[in-house]
């Protein structure tokens, strides 16, 4: 169906079905309980699970398919933010054009990074597109500050002139709305001691995100797609077959810079309001953590590894030292607070060290991330059960 | 020719850094072909060095100095350092003051210590793999490095001061003939680089002339013959990865006084460093320097008034600007060797 095969169209129907039970799936625990605060399931972080999943499927068309690791692909989420946020002040509210705008403008400076930094391989164009990413950023914080705001920033402000959307109401503040739906209403449903919130911003990103997952499976599937794995397994015997690799790895670095402008985008929908710190290079390694985390060249991989990260970010980032000593409150006293000062350097504000170490652990052990460890799980206990797992092996939800 | 001579003393002191930490990176994508993108850390690791040990010089213990009183009438309490106890008051103060030289003594064996544990721990596991994969693990290295420090020093820089008789600045204009105040510079830069220099110098001394040093180079241009001739090569890598992190965390040690070390100025560092290793030419130990105080003097350029008034903004790119021209123009960078990293 839609041009998928059975197993593809099984994983797209799983990630449909996954992301639109999010409010519940991410919701378990009752409120007021202990573990309360590990439920994800708030509009905030649920938006953000998508946003950042858009990126990283966009990341991983480059990295996945050609191997070009590039260190720059915040830039382009940056510039696509920017520009929606131009949108947002001087046409309408409405997230359409902004959305579309910002994927065209991502696209079209990737298209001038690419066409540049492509002219090398390997490390150097890695090189090549940190500096761009750099270059960018400073520009942005320093001379192009009237239309960045620098350091400030942009947001919409009641008095920018939005041709297409008639004078405000005294004391309203302008929020960026779907045709009148405003991204920031959320319906709640409270069901025994548990509330699930329904946001639309949540739903609408998760719409583009299926379309972009979609999207990323046809390319992953097509020939354009075996074209990129075999620039990635060896680009010198694609050139001694007479084919020029360079207009293949170029679609791909402006498919891949549309998606995250796509992504920067979106953040302005949900969120309005742009700096230029998430130009910054630590942004750009974010994302090459969140492919290789879940699994670089999978279709899901990326979309978990996005998923972890910003659930560690946000959850374990939360935890404190009192939280822990309520939690461990059952062991003896002494031992309570060995236990506690030995997890403490890893979670709250040092849930970095926690990141950094488990990424390390995935690229010396599991090269392949997530997947290829849910892959050994299932190979593990699969053999009772006939084969029929998705393609990767993961029933984990795809935030 | 003041202002000019004035630049250029300017980016002499991070030109320095520059070339210290890219010499270090250098040395290691050319003895053991890794891409190290914890190289950053290292040189923090080397600034933490230096706080550390002024931190032990100043460990303390109450005394009641009945000779002072404090506004109550109180005698009062003063905090007075071990080392003032053991080497009596003056020796002791003096040494307090020169914690960040000081530092070098004790941050080369902790370096080097550093580095060949890096080393056999991590390292030589990923010499078959792509360096894809050696940048990602250096690169989670790093991160955890860092969070480590960031755990026991807390987030905030802590100020290291320079010893007492290099604090201030000179004219350094009147010296050379020129009209007096017109090109101050504070001693601390002009001991950065002159200790640069010396660094660098020994490195290449040790290369150069020592039969250690020869064996590494010629590892260096043909491991496998080296290793049929009966030389454990691997070892003397082992230990140059030991030499380059200390080289970089001597750069940090001695960086302190000028900018006051904070977790992440490591990888602030690296992201420029490996720029000047690229247009330096990648395994190209002279490229490296030479580029490194290219480019650090260049910056300093770029930020002079007049510069900033026809370009604004030039200041913040122009290594990234000059980086991309090199690498499109002369893909082997100034120096690079032939058959490094071509694919």
């Amino acid at each position: 169906m839609f041009g998928l095969d059975k197993k593809d169209f099984r994983l797209l129907l799983l990630v449909t079905v996954l992301v639109a039970l999010a409010p519940f799936i991410l919701n378990p625990f009752p409120e007021g309980s202990g573990m309360a605060q590990f439920n994800a399931g708030y509009p905030d972080l649920m938006q953000r699970f998508v946003i950042f999943g858009i990126f990283a499927i966009g990341f991983n068309i480059l990295f996945g398919l050609t191997g070009y690791l590039s260190f720059g692909h915040a830039a382009f989420l940056g510039v696509g933010s920017y520009a929606a946020i131009w949108m947002m002040k001087l046409l309408t509210m409405n997230v359409v054009p902004a959305i579309i705008v910002s994927v065209i403008v991502a696209g079209v400076f990737s298209l001038a990074v690419g066409w540049i930094s492509l002219r090398r391989s390997g490390i150097y164009f890695s090189i090549l597109t940190l500096a761009f990413a750099q270059m960018s950023y400073s520009l942005a914080y320093s001379v192009l500050t009237p239309i960045t705001g620098g350091e400030t920033g942009l947001q919409p402000k009641v008095n920018d002139p939005r041709i297409l959307d008639g004078s405000l109401a005294d004391g309203a503040t302008p929020k960026a709305n779907l045709f009148g739906l405003e991204m920031g209403s959320s319906i709640e449903w409270s069901v025994g001691s548990w509330l699930f919130t329904f946001n639309a911003g949540y739903y609408v990103a998760a719409i583009v995100m299926l379309l972009a997952f979609y999207m990323s499976i046809r390319i992953f599937r097509s020939p354009f797609g075996m074209m990129l794995r075999a620039v990635k397994s060896n680009q010198q015997r694609l050139n001694y077959t007479g084919l020029n690799a360079k207009p293949y790895t170029l679609a791909a670095f402006v498919i891949s810079g549309m998606y995250a402008g796509l992504a920067g985008g979106l953040m302005v929908a949900m969120d309005t309001q742009v700096g230029a710190e998430r130009m910054f290079w630590t942004a750009s390694g974010e994302v090459v953590l969140m492919s290789i985390l879940g699994g670089v060249g999978t279709l899901i991989g990326p979309v978990l590894g996005a998923g972890a990260i910003k659930y560690m970010e946000n959850i374990l980032s939360k935890i404190n030292s009192d939280i822990l000593h309520t939690w461990f409150a059952f062991l003896p006293d002494g031992l309570e607070d060995f236990v506690v000062t030995l997890i403490y350097p890893f979670i709250g504000k040092g849930w970095h060290l926690t990141l950094g170490l488990i990424f390390m652990l995935v690229v010396i052990f599991l090269p392949g991330g997530l997947v290829e460890g849910g892959q050994r799980i299932a190979r593990l206990f699969g053999r009772k059960k006939k084969s029929t797992d998705t393609p990767d092996g993961k029933t984990t939800p795809a935030e | 020719m003041e202002a000019i001579i004035l630049q250029i003393l300017n980016g002499l002191d991070k030109g320095s850094a520059y070339a210290l930490i890219a010499l270090g990176l250098t040395l290691i994508f050319g003895t053991l072909g890794v891409v190290n993108f914890a190289h950053g850390a290292l040189f923090m690791i080397g600034a933490f060095c230096a706080v550390t040990l002024s931190r032990i010089l100043t460990l303390s213990h109450t005394v009641v100095d009945e000779t002072q009183k404090d506004f109550l009438g109180n005698p009062l309490k003063v905090d007075v350092p071990y080392v003032m106890d053991w080497f009596g008051e003056s020796t002791g103060a003096a040494i307090i003051d020169w914690a960040v030289p000081l530092s070098i003594l004790f941050a080369i064996p902790v370096m080097i210590a550093i580095g060949v544990i890096m080393e056999r721990g991590l390292i030589k596991h990923f010499y078959k793999r792509p360096h894809a994969d050696q940048i990602l693990v250096t690169f989670g290295l790093a991160i955890v490095l860092q969070e480590i420090i960031k755990y026991y020093y807390g987030a905030n820089p802590i100020p290291t001061p320079a010893p007492a008789a290099f604090k201030g600045s000179f004219d350094f204009g009147a010296m050379m003939g020129f009209d007096p105040n017109t090109i101050i510079y504070p001693y601390w830069r002009i001991i950065y680089f002159a200790f640069a220099a010396v660094i660098i110098g020994a490195v290449f001394a040790f290369l150069q002339f020592t039969t250690f040093g020869m064996v590494v180079r010629a590892g260096m241009a043909d491991r496998e013959t080296v290793q049929l001739l009966g030389i454990n090569i691997d070892r003397r890598f082992t230990l140059m990865f030991g030499i380059a992190a200390a080289v970089a965390g001597l750069a940090g040690v001695m960086y302190t006084p000028i900018n006051s070390p904070n977790y992440h100025m490591g990888m602030d560092f690296l992201v420029l460093s490996f720029v000047v290793v690229v247009v330096g030419g990648m395994g190209s130990l002279p490229g490296a320097v030479a580029a490194g105080f290219l480019l650090g003097i260049l910056e300093s350029f770029a930020s002079m008034r007049e510069v900033l008034a026809v370009l604004p903004g030039l200041n913040q790119i122009i290594i990234y600007l000059v980086a991309i021209i090199i690498l499109l123009t002369r893909p082997r960078g100034l120096m690079g060797r032939k058959g490094v990293m071509e694919d």
